[in-house]
């Protein structure tokens, strides 16, 4: 468990200070991710503190995204203002990104289908 | 003691944090897992509600929810570990996902900036609206750096979450989708962390795959707006 978050921090960690070194936009987390995901192909086997502490880390990821989205409550008045519009954008967009996403996923497959025959 | 400095007290609104996502998500699970009522969103709502009625602020509030706050650091982190697990099957599908995953990023930021100028949003709403498809700490990450309302683009980005879950079985039905990867793929792109979770609801290789897509788009729009935005002039 302890050791399971210590590599998890530790990644975290060097992710940041990467970023920071190279001065790109990107969050520390993402990259630590990534690296974590290079150690593992390296390693070959995900140690057993690692996994627990990981899985149960996941299973409460939307309990972690609450605090966050509490601080909707310092935009009631552009919210308020454009509710309608942002809904809008925000269906519409969603929609077309989710179409052509599996759409695009859906032909590739079919081809890599085709192929085979 | 005064409320005044009950009010203080972080482990307050740890408690509050806790018990109300338990009560959410039990509500939730009654109500048949709709994702309208997703746990986060009726969470937060109750939240505000609580903190607004009790004249809280949000400072106050994150004198607790910081602490809940900073594990999504090592929660993103450890997303490793599905991806990792399914690395055999990325292998396989790499060209692929790539693409599923580029593409899905433009479309979802440039159609989002889109229609915002359509209704004469303010450039600063433009740019909070950029990265609604991205998960909420890279999203914030993103909107301090491009200039947009970093806490508003977290809030837009639970609402294109919400979206993302509701819109995702239809989606999957008008293009038959039945591959459960895919599925777990197309939520990750649309609807992040959101959609991820969801995806486990269709089985482990779906949440990977949701996990897979939601580091891949986070990544790729966290460079990539940074170039698009100068481009359209914003």
């Amino acid at each position: 468990m302890v050791q399971g978050f210590l590599i998890l921090l530790f990644c975290q960690l060097l992710g940041e200070c990467l970023v920071t070194w190279l001065a790109v936009s990107i969050p520390g987390s993402v990259v630590g991710m990534i690296l974590l995901l290079v150690g593992l192909m390296i390693y070959k086997k995900v140690p057993d503190g690692l996994r627990s502490t990981s899985e149960g880390l996941l299973k409460i990821l939307p309990l972690l995204l609450v605090p966050a989205g509490v601080g909707l409550m310092r935009y009631f008045g552009v919210l308020s203002a454009y509710w309608y519009q942002l809904l809008i954008i925000l269906f519409v967009s969603t929609l077309v990104t989710m179409l052509v996403v599996a759409a695009l996923l859906r032909l590739m497959s079919q081809e890599k289908h085709e192929e085979g025959h | 003691m005064h409320w005044s400095h009950f009010q203080t007290l972080p482990v307050l609104w740890l408690v509050v944090t806790l018990a109300v996502f338990l009560v959410a998500s039990w509500f939730n699970a009654r109500m048949g897992k709709t994702p309208f009522l997703h746990p986060v969103l009726v969470s937060l709502s109750l939240i505000i509600v609580v903190l607004l009625a009790t004249e809280t602020d949000y400072e106050t509030y994150m004198l607790g929810g910081q602490y809940i706050h900073l594990l999504l650091g090592p929660a993103v982190v450890a997303l490793a570990i599905p991806l990792y697990d399914n690395l055999a099957t990325v292998k396989r599908l790499l060209i692929p996902l790539v693409v599923g995953c580029v593409s899905g990023a433009i479309v979802a930021s440039v159609s989002a900036i889109m229609l915002g100028m359509w209704f004469g949003l303010s450039d600063q709403l433009l740019l909070t609206l950029a990265p609604k498809s991205v998960t909420s700490p890279i999203a914030i990450a993103i909107a301090e750096k491009i200039g947009g309302f970093p806490s508003l683009a977290a809030g837009l980005v639970l609402i294109t979450g919400a979206i993302g879950c509701v819109i995702a079985p239809v989606v999957y039905r008008l293009l038959r989708i039945e591959d459960e990867s895919v599925k777990g793929f197309v939520l990750g792109v649309g609807a992040h962390a959101m959609g991820t979770a969801f995806a486990f609801e269709y089985g482990m290789v779906a949440g990977a795959f949701g996990g897979l897509a939601m580091g891949m788009t986070g990544a790729f729009t966290a460079f990539f707006l940074p170039i698009l935005i100068p481009i359209i002039g914003l």
